[in-house]
Formats: structure tokens, C-alpha cells, sequence
């Protein structure tokens, strides 16, 4: 009974979620191994050496940057040598890239979008949502001796303190990588930056259609907030990526984050749920963003917005 | 070219919700069906790709029971020539790795020079099925792609990382890539497109050897919600007051 944990990181900086994974495993119990793939792993052993975790173990490879083929090699190898009962992985667009494929190929238990885990009777209980997060599932891995989870970002606390893990070099197996990265591209920077913002008036698909959008322009203006969105705005071309909140753009914390018309995809709450206060307006009263949120208001926000207006 | 996209219907709840009777799942009479978001821009981007090649077939393969015919319909109806659907034993409520074994098959099948697929589905939100499928066939693979050039034996393709950043990368082809919605903007189908979608020719097929499921939920519920929102009451005009005396209250 083992936990092996795969570091994320990119253009050399380790990313949160490798910390909440190790906090996830100690949920599972077992000694805990944190797998470090990278172009330099020594370089990031310091940042992974916290409570909790057992062991370090270090591949070096070529590029440093993530490639599906060269970390799913040397993930497969650490299984066969160390066999973990359960392999964690962030839910993440790296992890999403090979994750599936170890499931598949090794014939191991799969679930991803895991929020909490637990041993029963021996076996791994996982809960992950359905339906838009509208119903919650436990789900076991019958027949499976391995699982291969992939854990929901900011699910659990990152674990800190610590240190003091054996550290072991691996050998990186040969592998031709046949999705090759080239280049990185940044996001263009607004003409606002939503991330420092004190107070965020963010809308979503409930304002149905772009002309609408200026009425809530206007709203944020005469509030003294700055617009953000959820991300079918940015996708329709209503909204600039530079002002999506959520995995796929902007992580934000204001003091104030008042949303109208978001039902709460997961992707948007991982990018939002740390705000200081949370208002939502929202027609569903089974919105997902209800589940986050301090303040919540079941209405038509076209409704709510005019009222809004009116008082400030 | 061809290219074979894989597509779902997916299933979206209402205010209300029943379990089936094992608690496994949610009762179907509570759930609304359409096509997955995530399919209409991977269908959306092999039609595009399939027009600027000059020729070539778009060929549309879902796993589910007959009445998911109807989301493969709108692909068909978007354009894509034919569909593909796979069914049988096991196959209901299957996790995506299951999934992805139904579809190899019929897929490799039909050796395309590309297979697309959503990154994801709104319903089971696994993110998996693309990228076990082309273990499964094979493949290289990129899973979250927002653009595609298709060159000579290689496509560059854009995966959107986390935070926004982008990863320019090479990719040898035949490949499997997972679309992410806003690569392009998917056309709505006519009302004669749409007719005409009933005649294109969809093939019933039977999965092989599925092996042993990936998972198995044992118990849905309706999680406990709303523990820390206090919810605000009454007209439109005393929700707007609270909420003025709140955001006035927070920024102070």
C-alpha cells in the first residue's frame, strides 16, 4: 500500500497543486512518493520536501517542458518499479494529456475530477460530481489493485513544512516523443489587470446576449467594480481573455466577487471560491456558484441589475 | 482527409432530482439531452479542416444507446457525412475509459488521418476519453488544443495550459487531439441541413472485449449545498439593497 504523487511544473516553477496532491495522499495513508519529471528535478526537490512525503523521486529527461510521451514513459517505469496501489495526478491539462492513456494501457481503476478519497475495506472510494455539479458520486474501483486518480485543483490544503525525504535518481527511460513542444505563447495583457482588483462584477451566459453586455459595463462602472467574466463569454469573442476568471485564465481573490448570471462550472470556482465575499444572482437555484458563494440570490438578474442601478 | 471526431450526448439536470432505484445514477426522466458542447467545436474545426484540404470525409462516432442518434444528428446536420454508433452490453453509464475501448475498435477501423475529440463532457466531466483512445490506437495525442495548422506529416497545435499560457507544439500525424471550446465558432445547422441529416447513413455497430470497467459509481446524492450562503430574499429591489450594504460594507 503505496501513494506515488506526480509533480507538476512548468518553465521551472513548481505548480500548487503538486503540494495538494501530497495532502491528498496522506488522506489515503501509505507512504508517499512524490515523482519529480523534469529537465533539472534536483532543482525542484527543495520545493516538494514537505510533511508527508516519504520519499523523492527524481527523473531527469529531455525537454524540461512537458511532453505526453516522455513523462508518461517514465511515470509507467516508477509504477512498475515501485507499485503504488494509487498514482495521483492534478486535474490538469498536463496530466489530462497522459493520465487516461496510463488507465488504458496498464488497465488500471480511473476516475479524474476527484475532490475527497478514502480507504474502505482496502479499496480506494474517490467522489467526483456529475451533471454539472449538480449530484455528487462515490466511486470504487472494483477488481482494480491500482488506481490512477486525477485530483481536482485547491481541493485540499497544500501540505507545508516537513522535509527530510530520501531522494532517489531514476534513469529516464528512451522514448521517441512524438508531440514535440516547440514554443510558448502568454495570453495578452488587458487593459486591466482583474487579479488586483478589489472589487469584481464578473457575468456569465445568464446575460444571453452581447448587447447586453454594455448594461453591465455601465453596472460595474457606476458600482466603482471591474468586469470580469466566465469563460463562454471570452469563447463567444463577447469578452477579452484577459478578463476571464477562472483554471483557464485569471486566478482572482478580491474583497468582493459578485456574480450574475455564472452557474459555477468547476473550472470557473477553482478560479474564484478564495475571494474574501461572494454574491451571487442567479436564476437556477441549483446553480453550482450557490455552493461557494456567502450571499446568494435566486432571481432574474436582468431584474436585480436594474434595481442596482438605481442605488448607485 | 479523413477525419473521425467522437461525439456524445450528454445529459443536463433540471431543478429537480430522483435517483434510480440502486442509487447509481440519476432516474432519465429528470435529465435533458443534447449534444456535448465540447463535440460541436471538435465536429465545427474537422469540417473547417476538411474544407481549406479541398476534400475528404468527416465521419461522426458516439457511443450510446438509439436515442443519442439525436446529438449525432446535429453533427451531421453541421455537416460531417456519416456517423458511427457503437452500442452494447456494458456500455451504459461506462466510465471513459470503457468508452475509449468502444470506440478504438470502429475507429481504427476507419484509419483516419485525424481524430478529434471534446476535451470534455458537461455531464461526466472526465477529460479522458480522447487521450485513452489514442493510447488505445496508438496515437500521439494532445489533449486541450485552441488552433491546429496542418502541415506535412506534423500538425502545430496550440495547447492552452493554465492561467491562459499557451504551448506551441509539434505533433506527428495521424494523431488524436481534444478540442477546447473557443477554438472557432460552430455553425448553427439549417433547417434544410437538418432534414437532410436524416438521410445520411448511420452505422450500428457492437463493441469488442471491453475488459473490466475503469470504475463503478456506487452511490449518487444530491450533494449538501449552500451550507455557508445565506440566501437574500424578496423583491429584486431589497436583493439589490443587501447587496449594496454588503459590497459597501466589504470594501470599507
Amino acid at each position: 500500500m503505496s501513494v506515488l504523487v506526480v509533480a507538476e511544473h512548468v518553465r521551472g516553477e513548481l505548480r500548487p497543486v503538486t503540494l495538494e496532491l501530497v495532502s491528498a495522499a496522506r488522506d489515503l495513508g501509505g507512504p508517499v512518493a512524490v515523482a519529480v519529471v523534469a529537465g533539472d528535478p534536483s532543482a525542484l526537490v527543495e520545493a516538494v520536501d514537505v510533511e508527508g512525503v516519504d520519499e523523492i523521486l527524481t527523473v531527469a529527461v529531455e525537454p524540461d517542458a512537458f511532453e505526453t510521451d516522455v513523462v508518461q514513459a517514465a511515470v509507467e517505469a516508477l509504477i512498475a518499479e515501485r507499485e503504488p496501489d494509487a498514482v495521483l495526478l492534478g486535474f490538469t491539462v498536463d496530466s489530462m494529456g497522459y493520465g487516461p492513456a496510463l488507465a488504458a494501457k496498464l488497465g488500471l481503476g480511473f476516475a479524474s475530477d476527484v475532490f475527497a478519497l478514502r480507504r474502505e475495506d482496502g479499496g480506494v472510494v474517490a467522489e467526483r460530481s456529475f451533471y454539472g455539479a449538480k449530484v455528487n458520486a462515490e466511486v470504487e474501483f472494483p477488481g482494480h489493485e491500482r488506481v490512477v486518480l486525477l485530483v481536482r485543483p485547491t481541493s485540499w490544503a497544500p501540505s507545508a513544512g516537513g522535509g527530510g525525504a530520501t531522494v532517489t535518481e531514476v534513469a529516464a527511460p528512451a522514448v521517441q516523443s512524438r508531440a514535440r513542444h516547440r514554443d510558448w505563447v502568454e495570453v495578452e495583457a488587458g487593459d486591466v489587470d482583474i487579479t488586483t482588483a478589489d472589487f469584481l462584477l464578473s457575468v456569465g451566459r445568464g446575460i444571453g446576449d452581447k448587447e447586453n453586455l454594455e448594461q453591465f459595463e455601465e453596472l460595474a462602472e457606476r458600482m466603482g467594480a471591474t468586469l470580469s467574466s466566465s469563460r463562454p463569454l471570452v469563447d463567444a469573442g463577447w469578452m477579452p481573455n484577459a478578463r476571464q476568471v477562472g483554471q483557464s485564465g485569471k486566478t482572482v481573490k478580491p474583497k468582493v466577487y459578485l456574480a450574475l448570471g455564472i452557474s459555477g462550472a468547476v473550472q470557473h470556482l477553482a478560479g474564484m471560491k478564495t475571494s474574501g465575499t461572494i454574491v451571487a444572482v442567479n436564476s437556477d437555484p441549483e446553480a453550482a456558484i450557490f455552493n461557494v458563494a456567502h450571499y446568494g440570490a435566486v432571481a432574474d438578474l436582468f431584474d436585480v441589475a436594474e434595481e442596482l442601478e438605481k442605488l448607485f | 482527409m479523413k477525419i473521425v471526431v467522437c461525439v456524445k450526448q450528454v445529459a443536463s439536470l433540471g431543478d429537480e432530482v430522483e435517483f434510480t432505484s440502486d442509487e447509481r445514477d440519476v432516474d432519465p426522466d429528470f435529465l435533458d439531452y443534447a449534444l456535448n458542447e465540447w463535440d460541436s467545436y471538435a465536429t465545427e474545426e474537422a469540417l473547417r479542416l476538411r474544407e481549406s484540404s479541398g476534400d475528404g470525409e468527416v465521419v461522426v462516432a458516439t457511443v450510446g444507446d438509439e436515442d443519442a442518434e439525436e446529438a449525432m444528428r446535429r453533427a451531421l446536420a453541421m455537416g460531417a457525412d456519416r456517423g458511427i454508433r457503437v452500442w452494447g452490453d456494458g456500455l451504459a453509464g461506462a466510465d471513459p475509459i470503457t468508452v475509449a475501448r468502444a470506440l478504438a475498435e470502429v475507429v481504427r477501423d476507419e484509419s483516419p488521418d485525424l481524430v478529434l475529440a471534446g476535451v470534455q463532457s458537461s455531464d461526466a466531466v472526465q477529460a479522458a476519453t480522447g487521450t485513452a483512445l489514442a493510447e488505445l490506437l496508438g496515437l500521439p495525442r494532445v489533449a486541450v488544443v485552441t488552433k491546429i495548422e496542418l502541415g506535412d506529416g506534423t500538425a502545430t497545435v496550440h495547447r492552452e495550459l493554465e492561467g491562459g499560457l499557451l504551448d506551441v507544439v509539434e505533433v506527428d500525424v495521424p494523431c488524436v487531439l481534444t478540442i477546447q471550446t473557443g477554438i472557432n465558432e460552430p455553425r448553427y445547422a439549417t433547417l434544410r441541413a437538418i432534414k437532410q441529416a436524416e438521410q445520411k447513413p448511420i452505422e450500428e455497430r457492437e463493441p469488442g472485449d471491453l475488459g473490466a470497467p475503469a470504475a463503478r459509481v456506487r452511490r449518487m446524492f444530491v450533494p449538501p449545498r449552500g451550507e455557508g450562503a445565506e440566501m437574500l430574499d424578496g423583491e429584486p429591489a431589497a436583493i439589490a439593497q443587501r447587496i449594496k450594504e454588503i459590497v459597501e460594507e466589504r470594501l470599507r
